[in-house]
């Protein structure tokens, strides 16, 4: 039903829209011929679209509002609550299991599918994947937010190009170099931040960021500054030299390769005894370490490994691109992989990887569009942060069973 | 009696403010004694300074555990460090993990006695996988004996008031105490939940051998359950004793009730 004092609101909003576009929309002044142009047309074209923008902004709202109140009733009156979406579809095996084969196919064929072009879609958006994963360890598990995180990626990528330049060091051999490098910058970075939470976190990791920024970009006979390091030999195979396109298909399995370690490996830690410390670590310093927990420790394992992470990925980008230079690694960066993990679903594997896919593979897909690829961007981080708030698909602890106990785990 | 805890001259300062004045206590084993006094008489920073939270100014922190004999110095040791050792305690303002299930919760309790590291949780073989199963059952089977058995998979946050400050000391059991620092367990429920409380800690104390000290304000409590009693105002000590001789102890009246006008 729609109210009077609905249509009332809308239109006022529009009202104010159309107040606020009116110097850029409406008038126009021509220099040349010093006439001002008064677009009135795009005045009504406001005020119209702001009039039914605001009325699905207030329908999206009010689904919002009951939505909360049936879960808590739920609650209350002590029912199961119907699971998530999300949750039922890896529940049921039936759907699961075909999906992941039919992904999994999928993933194999790619490359032959699809052109060159695609694939090296595909492979920044693995990167991407690899990255967010690794974030996801440190400010999604252990909450600490982190960001300077492009540093790490920065240190796997130059280790790789300059130990080649000076060593002529294979990339089989740099990616294991690439990872411990990360872990030993984690932990010095790790060291002097254990004391700090939050905001100040925040500030410390940034600059950290920026330094290896600006070590990179003015350091020039270390890092060869601005105009970076060109001729990154791509990975071989067995001592084999490929062509561009088969090399590019190469590092699209090594990359396919990684992401499955990687999530492996976080999927494992997420349900022992570190994972657990992390999210503790997340939810309550004070109590974690009253319940014995090594604040130090844990912190600084997250840090080294987030940065492993990092680290490795960035080896395989400098392979990649056969070219690293500073402007690859700006504070930029580390804010996309941030938005990654937050719209994805903190400390949440699926929902990180469905976040890098969306935000790297729609921006190259909608080209046409670039020129609003930030105003889409900023909208959609707006839009999610008020409808999800826990990301595309959010975080679920596990669930244990046991002897007669009523779990919601019963399908 | 059996020393379990057992402070001496302990002393904090806060910049020019004394918070604690050169205190004296001792818990025995199997004792359950109360720490009571008016607030901010300084009861929460004592705790703060036992467990590790900040170091004291002056004096000594002694422990020792079950089996050992000997004393053993714990004050400067950080927090982690003194729950390893066998002292486990409970928030004033519930300070749980309210984003992790209930059997997680008591499960962190569980971590300083557990092993896994990285490459073990990785790898996943049989001692790691051995180690997690026991410690759910662990856990399961504290909840049990708390009674929070029915809710081990819903969100602490999700749990009602009492049913958080059974598991906040179902998450302290888990760390294997010798020793349990209640910080006003029966803040915030109703006598119902109290009378419950009572009996609980009675039950560990009797049934795990646990010595418990606690911060209370509810004097029921405190009279009903309490072997002794130690009173603090203004961070100094000002009476110990049984309940008996602290209801009937005229500083203590005084610092509760005030002086009479023209007394």
């Amino acid at each position: 039903m729609i109210k009077l004092n609905e249509i009332k609101r809308a239109f006022l909003v529009s009202a104010w829209f159309i107040f606020l576009t009116f110097p850029i929309m409406v008038i126009r002044i021509n220099p040349v011929e010093h006439i001002v142009e008064w677009r009135w047309k795009n005045m009504a074209l406001v005020g119209i679209g702001s009039f039914f923008l605001s009325f699905v902004w207030n329908y999206l709202m009010k689904q919002k509002e009951p939505g909360f109140k049936k879960t808590e009733t739920a609650e209350k009156t002590d029912t199961i609550p119907p699971l998530p979406p999300a949750r039922r579809i890896q529940r049921e095996k039936r759907i699961y299991i075909p999906a992941l084969v039919a992904i999994g196919t999928l993933t194999i064929v790619f490359p032959f599918i699809f052109s060159m072009y695609q694939t090296n879609i595909m492979v920044s958006a693995l990167i991407y994947i690899m990255l967010g994963l690794g974030l996801n360890i440190v400010v999604g598990l252990a909450g600490l937010l982190d960001l300077g995180y492009v540093a790490f990626y920065a240190v796997g990528a130059y280790a790789y190009a300059l130990l080649n330049y000076h060593f002529g060091i294979s990339f089989w051999m740099a990616l294991p170099i690439g990872g411990v490098l990360g872990a030993v910058f984690g932990i010095l970075l790790g060291f002097p931040v254990l004391r700090l939470r939050g905001d100040y976190l925040a500030i410390v990791t940034l600059g950290f960021g920026e330094i290896i920024h600006i070590i990179l970009q003015n350091w020039n006979e270390f890092s060869f500054g601005p105009s970076g390091i060109a001729n990154i030999p791509r990975p071989s195979l067995f001592g084999i030299d490929l062509s561009v396109h088969s090399s590019t298909i190469y590092i699209y399995y090594i990359m396919i390769g990684l992401c499955i370690v990687t999530i492996f490996v976080v999927n494992r830690l997420q349900n022992s005894r570190i994972g657990r410390a992390w999210v503790a670590l997340r939810e309550d310093e004070l109590a974690c370490q009253a319940m014995g927990i090594d604040k130090a420790k844990t912190k600084l394992t997250a840090f080294a490994l987030g940065a492993t992470l990092a680290s490795m990925a960035g080896v395989v980008f400098a392979a990649k691109t056969t070219f690293v230079n500073p402007a690859s690694f700006t504070i930029w960066e580390s804010i996309i992989i941030l938005c990654i993990v937050v719209m994805g679903g903190m400390g949440s594997i699926i929902g990180v990887i469905a976040g890098a896919l969306v935000l790297i593979l729609t921006p190259e897909y909608l080209r046409a569009f670039s020129e609003y690829r930030m105003l889409a961007f900023g909208t959609m981080l707006v839009v999610m942060m008020i409808f999800r708030p826990g990301g595309f698909i959010p975080d679920v602890r596990r669930i244990y069973k046991f002897e007669g106990v009523k779990s919601m785990d019963k399908s | 009696m059996e020393c379990a805890l057992k402070v001496q001259n302990l002393s904090m300062d806060f910049g020019g403010l004394r918070a604690l004045d050169d205190l004296d206590l001792d818990v025995g084993r199997n004792e359950i004694v109360a720490l009571i006094g008016p607030n901010g008489a300084g009861k929460t920073t004592f705790f703060n300074c036992i467990t590790g939270i900040y170091p004291p100014t002056e004096g000594d922190v002694l422990i020792s555990a079950r089996g050992k004999d000997r004393l053993e110095r714990i004050n400067g040791i950080k927090p982690n460090k003194v729950t390893e050792k066998g002292l486990a305690r409970t928030f004033q303002n519930i300070r749980l993990f309210p984003n992790m299930t209930v059997l997680e919760n008591v499960m962190i309790g569980r971590h300083c006695r557990m092993h896994a590291g990285i490459l073990g949780a990785v790898l996943r073989g049989p001692s790691t996988t051995r180690e997690e199963k026991e410690a759910v059952k662990d856990s399961y089977a504290i909840l049990e004996k708390i009674g929070l058995a029915q809710f081990v998979n819903e969100f602490a946050k999700n749990l009602s008031y009492g049913a958080q400050r059974r598991l906040e000391i179902a998450r302290a059991m888990a760390t294997e105490p010798f020793l349990l620092l209640l910080d006003e367990p029966a803040a915030g429920m109703n006598p119902n939940e109290t009378r419950e409380l009572d009996e609980l800690i009675k039950q560990i104390r009797d049934k795990e051998g646990i010595s418990i000290l606690l911060i209370e304000h509810d004097m029921k409590l405190v009279m009903s359950m309490s072997d002794r009693i130690f009173v603090v105002d203004y961070g100094r000590k000002i009476a110990q004793g049984t309940p008996n001789e602290i209801r009937n102890n005229p500083v203590v009246i005084k610092a509760y009730l005030g002086e009479e006008a023209d007394a």
